[in-house]
């Protein structure tokens, strides 16, 4: 059995998603005695490739080619399906980035294959994998099972596994693979990167955070948060429904698509915690969240917690940290 | 333009949960369900570019009777026609034969363009636009954040992560995922309400689409994810509560 690891990079720096993926696919292969190839595909990468094979893996191949300078979902699936017709794999884990939500399901459709996405965990029962992944936005978890014939597709979400547990110690010498590719074939055109207008606060920068989500209502009901965050010295921020209303700037949002931070004090209040969110501002040091749903995934990080309605707490909050001061 | 929106109906976000045990699936009596809200997002660009480009926008949803619904809330805020694609054999679908059924619907429609929502609130696989992409034959990309459309090609604002955006350009026809957050969706209003009742919905079977499924993949059974971190729960009133948790933040985490 062989378990091919598709790593992700950008003008030569890794996506560090990747070696999240390693540490999943080592510990797959320890329950099934698969081999892991890891491969890396880019314009030159042979350095990469390097790195890859410091760690335990059976194989490294680099795929170069000029037309994956810049990632295309029609290169990268061309490319990548030739990898695997050659290398006939049984498994492809991917790390579950953006830019791997934007292809792999289109590569193992190209195959007739299915993908399991965005799982958390996996499992070696009854002489199969089972992957667990998360449904309704991380409020039940599911076993999934794949079906059918190989190779089968799997994507690992971020955080699920620790990338510096990835065991080192391989020996393999990267090889250099050839895939054919024409400009023609490639249909979308990808343009410059960049990143909106200077921001005007740095969250990252902050001790205190008080975070509003959906469970705030409305947007006349933010100065209840605001006067907590005065009062508590912290800055106001939000979970992306927020800032997708307008109701505060996106400069303001924390999450895998706005700021990631790590305060001393992370208030979470009416924020349900979908992975999104938490990968921003999991590392913060002490957490607490306020929901009235005592299910809430975000009770999955907290510290400290308080069920109920947050415009019961909020006020008495507030008025508790004036007396104390 | 003429723009095929895809639309599917999710149990409501504040829908308790409750699993039969061993189930794959949700017990569904007692709850309400929604319009996906990325979805949402979606129908508001389709409408949006019809207004400025002319053509038609076509809501397609699969999904048992319920989910007609769904189709229902995109005529009245303004979608010219709907195809339900009726299916009670779900639990066979993955999302590979999900988007193969929805692939052959879209098949029979004239159009230049086929959106998405980005990923869905129940079983969020967030696979389903860029499968379509495959199937059809299309370009596509996902994550959009803007769209501007001019000669027959589309220019569009991807979303990277961490506050990174990407400019990419394609030809059309294609395929797009939205990401929520692109527009303000508008409200129905009472008089689109009132003209969706006289609008078309189409029903396909799968049987009609001529699609056979052998599912990649299954879903053993659902289940309320164990807790591993213990949260310390603080109780009483609102004003206990708050106390014991300033005493908590002061004296033990020591975090003010
Ligand atoms: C590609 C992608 C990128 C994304 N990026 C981000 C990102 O960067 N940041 C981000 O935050 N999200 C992001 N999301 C969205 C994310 O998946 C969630 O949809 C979002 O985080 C949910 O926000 P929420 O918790 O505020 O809302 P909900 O999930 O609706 O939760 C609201 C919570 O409020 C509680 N509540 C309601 N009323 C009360 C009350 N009176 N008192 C107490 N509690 C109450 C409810 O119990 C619930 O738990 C992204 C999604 C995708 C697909
Ligand atoms: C009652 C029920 C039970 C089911 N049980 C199972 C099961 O046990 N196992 C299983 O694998 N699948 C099951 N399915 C099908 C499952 O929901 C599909 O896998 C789904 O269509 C694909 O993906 P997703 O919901 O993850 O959508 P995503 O890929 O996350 O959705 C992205 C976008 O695609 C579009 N879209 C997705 N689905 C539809 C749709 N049905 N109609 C219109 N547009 C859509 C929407 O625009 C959505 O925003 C079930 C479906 C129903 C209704």
């Amino acid at each position: 059995m062989k378990i091919l690891v598709v790593t992700e990079q950008r003008d030569g720096q890794w996506n560090r998603a990747s070696f999240e993926t390693l540490t999943a696919a080592q510990q797959a292969a320890r329950a099934t005695g698969a081999s892991i190839t890891a491969v890396v595909a880019g314009k030159s990468v042979g350095s990469l490739a390097k790195e890859l094979a410091a760690y335990k893996v059976a194989e490294v191949l680099a795929i170069e080619h000029d037309l994956l300078e810049k990632y295309t979902p029609d290169g990268y699936t061309l490319a990548l399906k030739q990898v695997i017709t050659e290398a006939r794999p049984d498994f492809i884990f991917f790390p579950h980035t953006y830019q791997v939500r934007d292809f792999a399901p289109k590569l193992a459709a190209s195959l007739g294959r299915g993908m399991i996405a965005d799982c958390v965990g996996l499992r070696y029962e009854n002489g199969h994998l089972v992957f667990v992944r998360q449904m309704f936005q991380g409020k039940t978890a599911a076993d999934v099972i794949f079906q059918g014939d190989a190779p089968w597709f799997a994507s690992f979400q971020a955080g699920a596994f620790r990338g510096d547990q990835a065991e080192t110690g391989g020996s393999a010498a990267p090889r250099n693979v050839n895939v054919d590719l024409k400009p023609e074939q490639i249909r979308t055109k990808p343009l410059e990167l960049f990143r909106e207008a200077k921001q005007a606060v740095d969250l990252t920068q902050a001790p205190i955070i008080v975070a509003i989500g959906r469970g705030i209502k409305e947007p006349t009901n933010i100065p209840l948060a605001e006067k907590l965050a005065q009062t508590i010295g912290g800055e106001i921020a939000a979970s992306r429904p927020i800032c997708d209303e307008g109701w505060l700037p996106m400069e303001r949002q924390i999450g895998s698509s706005g700021q990631t931070v790590a305060p001393k004090l992370y208030l979470a209040i009416g924020i349900s915690g979908a992975i999104q969110h938490v990968v921003g501002m999991k590392g913060s040091r002490t957490i607490v969240a306020i929901n009235k749903d005592a299910n809430a995934p975000i009770f999955e990080v907290a510290d400290y917690g308080i069920v109920g309605d947050l415009f019961e707490i909020v006020p008495a909050l507030t008025e508790e940290l004036a007396k104390s001061k | 333009m003429n723009i095929v929106v895809c639309v599917k109906q999710v149990p409501a976000k504040d829908a308790p949960l409750a699993i039969p045990e061993g189930a794959a699936w949700i017990r569904e009596t007692d709850i309400g369900f929604e319009l996906n809200e990325p979805d949402g997002y979606a129908l508001e660009e389709a409408l949006r570019l019809k207004e400025k480009h002319g053509g038609e926008v076509v809501a397609v949803s699969m999904g048992p009777e319920r989910s007609k619904q769904a189709i229902k809330e995109a005529l009245a805020k303004g979608a010219e026609r709907g195809v339900h694609i009726s299916d009670d054999k779900f639990y066979e679908l993955d999302p590979l034969g999900s988007a193969r059924c929805l692939a052959a619907a879209i098949k029979r429609e004239k159009f230049d363009l086929v959106l998405t929502g980005l990923q869905s609130d129940d079983h969020g696989f967030g696979q389903t636009g860029v499968l379509l992409a495959e199937l059809l034959g299309l370009p596509h990309a996902t994550i959009i954040m803007q769209i501007d459309a001019a000669d027959g090609r589309l220019k569009l604002k991807r979303e990277l992560e961490a506050g990174w955006f990407q400019w990419v350009e394609l030809p059309l026809p294609a395929v797009l995922s939205i990401q929520s957050g692109i527009n303000k969706p508008r409200y129905a209003t009472l008089k689109g309400i009132m003209a969706a009742k006289k609008k078309e919905i189409a029903t396909l079977t799968r049987a009609e689409l001529g699609v056979t499924v052998s599912p990649t993949q299954r879903i053993e059974r659902i289940y309320v994810p164990k807790k591993t971190k213990k949260t310390e729960i603080l109780t009483g009133t609102a004003k206990e509560a708050a106390a014991k948790l300033v005493e908590k933040l002061k004296h033990e985490a020591r975090v003010l």
